[in-house]
């Protein structure tokens, strides 16, 4: 190996960032491309429905599609707030 | 049995128009009768890099709405009598194409035609989706870079799910990759995507890679396509392509940094 070899690993180069960044980022669009347009807008209306009884963050819902050869899952995840007295 | 070709990439300046061009030039030449259509309509280019911009009289759009017959539209080549050139309207009515309209021309194309290959516009608007929708073969024109990379996979979930075989659940559209702007130097110190990385991300089935070109600039200058500049390296780059879309085997080339000089002399070949 040559000096020159040396430094260029001890420095990761772009190409190899600008690899990471499309793999990681190509996954999550492939993902959500097969999901039902509707998604959004069932996730906004049920987190309408609960925060008229339990007060919840933005953030606190979120809508999972899968979809594999036989069926189609829909996840729903609901993160309820810690018990009221605890909070200050 | 005619085979429609669309020539897309999502992103724009990526070589859409240079590569529609240098095929559909490179297929004539090879013997196939072969007509090239502009997508984009309003902002119509393949007329400049064909070398046919005077000539134009009616255009795509005219045949659509019935004011030109096809063969009146239809432009000859003057380099090659097996080539044909459709061009786009330069009307600002973006609604202009219909897909009824379009589908109708392309079968009166395939009556006449063994490759009708189509060069779409940029984004994924109508013209785009058009250009694409009746495709049989899409080139999937893409540059080493993050941006190009991310519009392609894109493309190609539009592909699979808005073309008319996708529509119809006949065979899915071939899909192949063509990697533009190529530069091995580059590659080899880290600074540009390699042609691995590329189809790693996609997987695609790479038709050929594009080096990063002077003759390009040339060509369009000159209103020849590129694939016309034998001693070229993209001039041969597009002729392998056409070959190995043809069927023949042949290796990949450009993949590999050019030999120095001390290479030339010494290197062999």
């Amino acid at each position: 190996m040559s000096l020159l070899d040396y430094f260029k690993i001890s420095k990761a180069s772009s190409a190899s960032l600008a690899k990471e960044r499309l793999q990681i980022l190509v996954a999550h669009e492939r993902s959500s491309r097969n999901q039902p347009s509707y998604l959004p807008q069932l996730q906004k209306e049920l987190l309408e429905v609960i925060r008229k009884y339990i007060n919840v963050g933005q953030d606190a819902i979120s809508v999972n599609f899968e979809q594999n050869d036989t069926q189609e899952t829909l996840e729903l995840n609901i993160v309820l707030p810690e018990h009221q007295s605890k909070t200050f | 049995m005619a085979r429609v070709i669309v020539v897309t990439s999502g992103k724009g300046g990526v070589g859409k128009t240079t590569t529609s061009a240098a095929i559909a030039m490179g297929l004539a030449k090879k013997g196939h009768k072969t007509a090239v259509i502009d997508f984009d309509v309003g902002l119509r280019n393949l007329d400049l890099i064909m070398g046919c911009e005077r000539r134009v009289v009616y255009d795509f759009v005219n045949v659509i709405n019935g004011e030109a017959t096809l063969n009146q539209a239809l432009i000859r080549d003057k380099n090659c009598n097996l080539l044909y050139i459709l061009p786009a309207s330069q009307t600002r009515d973006k609604d202009a194409l219909s897909q009824e309209g379009v589908g109708k021309i392309l079968d009166e194309l395939k009556k006449d035609f063994k490759y009708i290959v189509c060069d779409s516009p940029a984004g994924i608007e109508k013209g785009a989706h058009l250009a694409m929708y009746f495709a049989d073969d899409a080139f999937i024109v893409t540059n080493p870079e993050v941006s190009s990379v991310r519009d392609s996979d894109r493309m190609l979930g539009i592909l699979s799910s808005k073309s008319r075989r996708a529509e119809l659940n006949e065979e899915p559209i071939k899909e192949y990759l063509l990697l533009s702007r190529y530069s091995p130097d580059r590659v080899k110190l880290g600074e540009m995507l390699s042609v691995d990385d590329v189809q790693e991300i996609l997987s695609l089935h790479l038709l050929g890679v594009i080096p990063e070109s002077k003759s390009v600039l040339n060509a369009s200058n000159s209103g020849m396509p590129v694939i016309l500049d034998e001693k070229s390296d993209a001039g041969q780059a597009y002729a392998d392509i056409v070959a190995r879309y043809l069927g023949e085997d042949k290796p990949h080339r450009f993949i590999d940094e050019k030999k120095g000089l001390f290479g030339m002399f010494f290197g062999g070949k």
